[in-house]
């Protein structure tokens, strides 16, 4: 199988793109960058201004506050929107663990994204709606 | 030759082993002989020069050297100007570049290049043991074992500088008959006859660019938007040299430049018929060609090493690596050249480093070299001092000027360390990763950054109690970061590590 096949048939199974067509899948892989990180690597650096949008294909990463970690992601999810939207630095490390693997898109890149594919926004405030729903009930 | 009837290093065991003659190999051997670190060249080819001695395949590079600047050649600022001569500590070995250019053009010609490579080997007395095949690699104890044509080497510590320029093509284009980058036929060969492109990068818009003068029809495809380096104002998009045929196509002369995935490509009497879909909406075409070429990207040629436990990423199979280009998951193993792309660095606003061409990574082989000397040979590298109210003008000249920082942005930093019992040493030119990632030590680090839509402007990281805080000035007109602002911003930021010893030093 081509790598390129490859991630085409990775994102098709992730609920952030569920609704892309092939062509529109092969285009984002060809937009969005790759990059691969040893374990242990920081990909976000608390504090740190420029980050980017990255979409984790494979391997895990830790969400790391202070020095702390608080959570965990897996394939399919996806960190740094929050820096990118609000061009802020990011408030906690996101830290390579068990090969990470990632699409990387520059953040001045996502809001055209976003507008040119409104079904991959509405889902990414689908994400951002359960994490503040979670965070609420946690504080509740 | 004088290396080929010399043939140095026999098979053997070795402190070190560097695989590859190309510039990232030659550059890291010369830094490694200047430390005085022993150690063995090997590569297949019968002379220094790497892909530079048979591409770009129009002959004409994409990287410039401009003969005249301001900085006066042999000079480290002049270096930002001149992206293609190996870099050397003896002036006479430095600026090679300019000196065997014809002045017909800023891009040197391919056998300029060539020609170039081959001069700072000679001249720098390089040695290398050319015409050695590399073949295959084991681990035996603390050793790498290397199968070469002449027998086997050992080495703790191994270097592979093998380039990425296997080109590569996808399933869809293994049909009889398709040419890639590399199998071109002579460019008169192509006059009258329609042409499909596969792949809008680089190599695609070079083939595109050869063409015009004898295609009837070109058309190049594929499924993203093509990007321009002068757009994104880094080396990401199409470089400007290869922007004749998006012109063409912006004001309808011919050329075809298409969105779309191919879905399809058959062969059609003596030419092909090739099927697109439309990225963004759905649109069918059909093309009737008479060649179909591959432009769809290189691969590295890593032969058995993936075997190893070398993990690689992405279409180009390149190797996941620490910031000081050690193999992620294979310790002792390095890169050099143009994969040392593979480490990310921070890579701010998204821009990758130029890791992947020679005026990028010559930096990275100087700096990997004295990596190299310090954690693996037990070498302490001597560091020189600075008094307390140089800081601010040594900081600000190095973003004003040095060459590593201006090729290498948000890559390769200056750093200071500031210890109040030992003073403040220059630790030189690190990765910025490994900065920030690393240390408790009150330090300072200045680099150069972009945003893809300013000027470029200096970053200063500052670590002070094992606190890190990023400090970006303002982009200057000019590039000039030197004047009183500069100054007072930069003093101000250094106050959590220098305190009252900057008082004065704005004024």
């Amino acid at each position: 199988m081509d790598v390129r096949d490859d991630v085409v048939n990775i994102l098709a199974g992730f609920s952030l793109f569920a609704d892309l067509s092939t062509p529109e899948l092969e285009s984002l892989v060809e937009t969005f960058g790759e990059e691969s990180f040893p374990d242990g690597e920081r990909v976000l650096r608390q504090g740190l201004t420029g980050s980017n949008f990255y979409v984790i294909l494979e391997g895990t990463a830790s969400i790391r506050v202070d020095g702390i970690d608080r959570s965990a992601l897996r394939p399919g999810d996806y960190f740094g929107e929050i820096s990118c939207l609000l061009g802020v630095a990011p408030v906690s490390d996101i830290v390579a663990q068990d090969g990470l693997r990632c699409l990387v898109l520059p953040g001045a890149e996502l809001e055209p994204f976003l507008v040119g594919h409104p079904r991959v926004m509405f889902r990414l405030l689908q994400g951002e709606a359960r994490k503040v729903r979670a965070t609420t009930r946690w504080l509740s | 030759m004088v290396e080929l009837t010399e043939r140095p290093f026999p098979p053997g065991r070795y402190p070190l082993i560097v695989v590859g003659s190309g510039p990232g190999a030659l550059q890291l051997t010369y830094s490694l002989r200047r430390l005085g670190i022993d150690h063995a060249v090997i590569s297949d080819d019968s002379e220094p020069g790497g892909m530079f001695r048979r591409w770009p395949i129009f002959q004409r590079m994409l990287s410039w050297t401009k003969p005249y600047a301001e900085p006066e050649r042999g000079t480290a600022a002049y270096e930002r100007y001149d992206w293609n001569s190996l870099l050397a500590d003896e002036e006479s070995n430095r600026s090679i570049m300019p000196g065997v250019m014809d002045g017909t053009s800023y891009f040197p010609s391919r056998p300029e290049m060539e020609l170039g490579l081959r001069t700072f080997a000679e001249r720098t007395g390089l040695r290398i043991r050319h015409g050695c095949r590399w073949d295959s690699t084991h681990q035996d104890g603390e050793d790498f074992v290397l199968t070469t044509s002449d027998g086997g080497y050992r080495a703790p510590v191994a270097v592979f500088a093998v380039g990425i320029a296997q080109p590569w093509r996808p399933s869809i284009l293994e049909l009889d008959g398709v040419q890639q980058y590399g199998d071109l036929r002579p460019a008169e060969t192509y006059a009258g006859r329609r042409i499909f492109i596969a792949g809008k990068q680089n190599s695609g818009f070079e083939i595109a660019s050869g063409l015009l003068p004898w295609a009837r029809q070109i058309v190049l495809a594929s499924p993203s938007r093509t990007r321009l380096s002068v757009e994104t104002r880094t080396l990401v998009g199409v470089r400007a040299r290869y922007v004749q045929p998006y012109e063409d196509w912006a004001l309808a002369g011919g050329v075809v430049i298409l969105d779309a995935s191919i879905e399809s490509v058959e062969r059609a009497g003596a030419g092909y018929a090739v099927q697109t879909r439309g990225a963004a909406d759905g649109r069918a075409l059909k093309f009737e060609v008479d060649d179909v070429i591959a432009a769809t990207g290189f691969v590295s040629p890593l032969r058995d090493l993936p075997g190893l436990g070398v993990a690689t990423f992405g279409q180009s199979r390149i190797p996941t690596q620490t910031p000081f280009w050690e193999s992620a998951t294979v310790p002792g193993l390095y890169f050099a050249g143009t994969i040392m792309q593979g480490a990310q660095g921070l890579r701010k606003h998204g821009i990758p480093s130029n890791s992947g061409a020679v005026q990028g990574y010559r930096y990275n082989a100087r700096v990997l070299a004295r990596h190299l000397a310090e954690t693996r040979f037990g070498r302490r590298l001597e560091r020189s001092r600075l008094a307390a109210d140089e800081v601010v003008g040594f900081l600000l000249a190095q973003a004003s000027r040095a060459p590593e920082l201006w090729h290498q942005r948000s890559y390769l930093a200056r750093v200071l360390r500031i210890e109040p019992s030992e003073g403040i040493t220059d630790e030189g030119i690190q990765p910025l990763a490994h900065f920030v990632d690393g240390g408790e030590v009150n330090a300072v680090a200045v680099a150069l950054e972009a945003n893809g839509k300013d000027d470029p402007y200096p970053a200063i990281y500052v670590r002070a109690g094992g606190a890190l805080s990023e400090h970006l000035l303002p982009p200057h007109p000019l590039l000039d970061f030197e004047g009183a602002d500069y100054r007072a911003q930069l003093t101000a930021a250094l106050k959590p590590v220098l305190g009252g010893a900057l008082a004065g030093s704005a004024m």
